[in-house]
């Protein structure tokens, strides 16, 4: 974990209310896809996590969506402005795993961490196939990005206003060697329950930290208790414990 | 440069800034990140005799200037964390500790105690009477003058090391059990705990925190911690830890001159991870421009 000043390069809507964030400053501390950053906002007590979407030597990318007043006050600052970020937080994605044909979902803004999830499976030289799940046409951002990485894409909405009708396990590939997936916690369920091989998940908690200190993020599993933030956010599939 | 230390019940410390329990876990999160060494001490995870999850999630809540946790005092008991987390602390922590302990009944506390008494890292006993007593109908001991010298005497009797009575502000009379602690043997008393609090979702239109309720804590609360370590200081004769909002050196010295000995910082914490090494950094700046020499020469300043 490393706590610095990043100064954001852009800004910019992807959609109504999904804003895509560049930042350039010291990103040593990422280590795998799937981790998350903890943003300070001015005049908000606790930070902000958001997955890391991409990453190289100087750039940070995000993709946040505007829910409450911080995302708000997110999307109204102007490129030149510093956010203080603490990096480097959580496990991430484990790429080993993975086989020849992993397939990654994503639902929402649980789509932005398997980017660089997927470059980095490409890059393994892995035929990588993505599912992304909106509700509606006008909220589907970053399939281009996809395609253009070389995955095979697809894209479901649940009102059938574009792509597949239906949920990202309406679309599943009849075959695959691993799954990875990030996205609301009925979509990971689903998830859990259609897929026929092992894989990984992502999850979110409300954290006081994001550093593995409050115990505020908490869940049980199979193999004990686990912090969301510290030996999370992302899981292996035998170890999750569905609670009610 | 002024002097920074102080005397906490018998033991020196060459700051008085404390990270206080539940906001710094057993110390190795920070370690990693600068030499936890600069502290006076700092106050471990609040242990129990059992091992506990602690509540369901959700369990934090943001506020103005603060927020609300019922993490539930997860913890994975006091057998594991003398064999397990105390041994891994030495390795970057050569200070005596400050071991806060929890308890749901009065032979809890004493036999958590016991053990970490035993502990040769351990230098404070710091025992947390905000829990609900499952033998008094839930009430918080702490809400009790009787309970919390009781807890007071059974943890006095099985431990050497001093015992600090660590009290909860949700009370309507602090002073008096402040006093029934001291009456009771307590060889300190540090305050204040969590507030009780509550946020409401407006999306939902459901409490935020699985548990309806929690403690708050941060900036917010600074005010009202003041108030009661200023009431208790000067009811007291044994040395008091002030908290609630501590966020600066300036924050330090107020408390200090409310009466404190030793001053924590919890939520803080969890926000600028290096806060309380930059408090310590920034004191002498801070009592250069006040002419403070010595830090121990202003507890209790402005009675
Ligand atoms: C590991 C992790 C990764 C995330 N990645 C992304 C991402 O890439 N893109 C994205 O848009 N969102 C992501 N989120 C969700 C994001 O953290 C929340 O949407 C954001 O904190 C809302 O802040 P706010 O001030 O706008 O909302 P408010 O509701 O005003 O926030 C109030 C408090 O609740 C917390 N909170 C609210 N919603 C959530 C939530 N869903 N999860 C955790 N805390 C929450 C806030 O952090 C804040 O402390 C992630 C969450 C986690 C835990
Ligand atoms: C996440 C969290 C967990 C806490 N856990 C404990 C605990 O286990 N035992 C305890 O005595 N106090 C616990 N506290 C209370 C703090 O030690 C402190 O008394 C209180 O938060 C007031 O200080 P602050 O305003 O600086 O946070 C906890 C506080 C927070 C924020
Ligand atoms: S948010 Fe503090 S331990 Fe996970």
């Amino acid at each position: 974990m490393k706590q610095s000043l990043f100064s954001i390069v852009s800004n910019t809507p992807l959609t109504d209310n999904v804003y895509k964030m560049i930042l350039s400053g010291d990103t040593s501390a990422i280590t795998a896809p799937g981790q998350f950053v903890n943003i300070q906002l001015s005049g908000k007590f606790l930070r902000r996590p958001i997955s890391v979407c991409d990453y190289d030597g100087e750039t940070l990318t995000i993709i946040y969506k505007v829910v409450g007043k911080g995302t708000e006050q997110m999307a109204a600052m102007a490129p030149g402005e510093t956010l203080d970020i603490l990096t480097g937080l959580g496990n991430g994605y484990a790429l080993a795993p993975a086989g020849d044909r992993p397939v990654l979902l994503g639902g929402g803004v649980g789509v932005p961490p398997l980017y660089h999830l997927a470059k980095r499976l490409l890059a393994l030289g892995k035929e990588v196939t993505v599912v992304l799940g909106f509700n509606t046409a006008s909220e589907i951002f970053y399939e281009q990005e996809f395609q253009a990485l070389g995955c095979k894409t697809f894209v479901t909405t649940v009102d059938g206003s574009y792509g597949k009708k239906g949920f990202v396990t309406d679309a599943l590939p009849e075959k695959y060697t691993y799954f990875y997936t990030c996205g609301p916690e009925p979509m990971l369920k689903a998830v859990y329950r259609a897929t026929n091989t092992s894989g990984q998940m992502s999850f979110e908690q409300r954290m006081g930290c994001g550093f593995g200190a409050c115990m505020g993020c908490s869940c049980k599993t199979l193999t004990g208790s686990k912090r969301i933030c510290k030996e999370g956010p992302v899981m292996r599939k035998e170890e999750i414990l569905w609670e009610a | 440069m002024g002097s920074l230390s102080v005397n906490l019940c018998g033991i020196e410390l060459d700051n008085p800034v404390i990270p206080a329990s539940g906001t710094f876990g057993y110390g190795y999160e920070y370690a990693e990140l600068y030499d936890i060494n600069e502290l006076g001490t700092f106050s471990f995870k609040g242990t129990t005799k059992d091992p506990r999850f602690g509540n369901s999630t959700p369990r934090i809540a943001e506020c103005t200037s603060g927020m609300i946790n019922a993490v539930g005092l997860q913890n994975p008991g006091v057998e594991k964390v003398i064999s397990e987390e105390l041994p891994k602390l030495k390795s970057c922590f050569y200070k005596p500790v400050m071991a806060n302990v929890s308890g749901f009944s009065v032979d809890d506390y004493a036999y958590t105690c016991r053990l970490l008494d035993e502990q040769e890292q351990v230098g404070w006993l710091e025992v947390n009477v905000s829990c609900p007593n499952v033998h008094g109908g839930g009430m918080s001991f702490g809400t009790q003058p009787e309970a919390a010298a009781a807890v007071t005497r059974a943890v006095k009797a099985v431990t050497t090391k001093p015992v600090i009575i660590k009290l909860s502000p949700n009370v309507t009379d602090i002073v008096s059990i402040a006093k029934a602690c001291e009456d009771a043997g307590a060889d300190g008393i540090s305050l204040i705990n969590t507030m009780l609090g509550m946020r409401i979702d407006l999306r939902t239109r459901k409490p935020v925190i699985a548990n309806k309720m929690g403690g708050f804590s941060g900036p917010a609360i600074f005010p009202v911690a003041l108030r009661m370590v200023y009431q208790v200081a000067n009811a007291v004769q044994i040395p008091v830890v002030g908290m609630g909002g501590v966020s600066s050196a300036e924050d330090v010295i107020e408390m200090m001159l409310a009466g404190a000995t030793a001053v924590e910082v919890g939520a803080a914490n969890l926000v600028n991870p290096y806060i309380c090494r930059d408090i310590i950094r920034d004191l002498p700046r801070v009592m250069e421009k006040y002419r403070i020499s010595a830090l121990k020469d202003i507890i209790g300043g402005a009675n």
